[in-house]
């Protein structure tokens, strides 16, 4: 087995299970039912696109390992998402403003993975890419809304922006794996991401009257697997099924 | 994953296929919403690639295990995998199937510029399945499924679901 193919798509694919993770803990916890329904659609889409990655790095196992297991059964330190993901639903403010930052990453993303040398991937992302532009639009339209909207919410996003900000630099880190990904023709170089991602994180932003924080100080670690306080709590949530019935299916 | 250009399905199948439903819009066959990628009996087991319109779209699983049961039920073995590439689109929905939408309550797809007109930017474009007017409004982005929008005509007043097109 290629371990750095493996670890290379557990990569991508972690982002999606731990961001789906969150926002599906706002199934009927959303601040009204349309945004309600909007971030448990957007999670739906986020885990279907994981178990893609998972079935594929399955099969690319050789049988050590299935969809569930990967998606259950590690430990902490061998989830590879980005610290940005797994941050909790503080308020509605943090989950847009979360989304956004995500959102505007994964869209450039896909479209560079479209054209990776591995097919499967490359189909993963095509079909990724239509339903994450529509995730963007709705994170995007929700930034201006409560950005230029009353003064709770302007600050309350404002907040939001100022505090999250600090994750941002990560999606633009390559691990080892991530390395030989790219000079493979697989993975996708995300540094070069970083100055069209900034371009369109801050054009939305002062559209929404937002400051956009002048912070040179970040954080990362998550793709090495060193996470937040918050991922344990999240882990046990979402592993608490498979841990109390090993093996339950559906 | 092979990549399937065009529908591959032999004629003898369709018949079989098209008892099969979406499990969220049960007036829509699985043939009607362009599902399915290719059917071909190989060695007597017949083989059949469906694709998924989302992601995500917990039907899948469902729509498998069901034409697996369909063709048990005249002693056929089959096997269903999953298809990625090409990814579906909207277009793929007949015109029979756009049709069995309407009549059941859901706004067909618009064309392409038309969709995002209608959620964008508000335009009162999309029709009522109900009265056809189309002095009808966005009510959400997204409705009771990921392939729909929620809409509210304001004529005769009554919500309804808009499939959103997909390319």
């Amino acid at each position: 087995m290629d371990n750095s193919l493996y670890n290379y798509i557990l990569g991508i694919s972690d982002n999606t299970l731990i961001l789906g993770q969150r926002l599906s803990e706002l199934c009927g916890h959303g601040p009204n039912l349309e945004t309600d329904i909007a971030c448990t659609n957007i999670a739906l889409d986020l885990l279907g696109q994981t178990r893609s990655y998972y079935q594929y790095v399955a099969k690319l196992s050789e049988g050590q390992s299935t969809e569930d297991d990967i998606a259950f059964l590690r430990t902490e330190r061998e989830y590879k998402n980005i610290l940005l993901v797994e941050q909790p639903n503080t308020n509605f403010g943090y989950v847009i403003i979360r989304q956004f930052f995500y959102d505007v990453f994964h869209l450039l993303l896909l479209r560079e993975l479209q054209n990776s040398k591995d097919e499967t991937l490359a189909a993963i992302a095509k079909k990724g890419i239509k339903e994450v532009s529509y995730h963007q639009r709705f994170s995007s339209d929700w930034v201006k809304r409560l950005g230029d909207g009353t003064k709770t919410s302007h600050n309350k996003i404002q907040e939001a922006v100022d505090d999250l900000w600090k994750f941002t630099d990560e999606l633009f880190y390559l691990t080892e794996d991530d390395k030989s990904a790219v000079i493979s023709g697989i993975g996708v170089d995300v540094s070069l991401l970083k100055s069209s991602y900034y371009q369109i994180v801050e054009e939305v932003l002062q559209e929404a009257t937002l400051t956009i924080p002048e912070l040179k100080w970040f954080r990362k670690g998550g793709k090495e697997g060193i996470h937040s306080e918050h991922m344990g709590y999240l882990l046990s949530d979402l592993q608490y099924m498979q841990r109390t019935y090993p093996n339950m299916k559906w | 994953m092979k990549i399937e250009l065009e529908q591959h399905i032999a004629p003898q199948l369709i018949s079989v296929l098209e008892k099969i439903h979406d499990p969220e819009i049960p007036v829509l066959s699985i043939m009607d919403m362009g599902v399915v990628r290719f059917a071909q009996i190989v060695d007597g087991i017949v083989q059949v690639k469906i694709t998924p319109t989302y992601s995500g779209c917990p039907a899948m699983d469902v729509v498998g295990d069901d034409i697996v049961k369909e063709f048990k039920k005249q002693d056929i073995e089959a096997n269903v995998s999953l298809v990625l590439s090409p990814a579906w689109t909207t277009d793929w929905i007949t015109p029979k199937g756009r049709k069995a939408l309407e009549a059941y309550g859901i706004a067909a797809p618009l064309e392409e510029i038309l969709d995002k007109e209608a959620l964008l930017e508000n335009k009162k474009i999309v029709k009522c399945p109900q009265c056809t007017s189309t002095n009808t409004k966005m009510i959400s982005q997204f409705g009771s499924t990921a392939c729909k929008a929620l809409f509210k005509c304001e004529n005769c007043l009554e919500p309804f679901d808009y499939f959103k097109c997909l390319k």
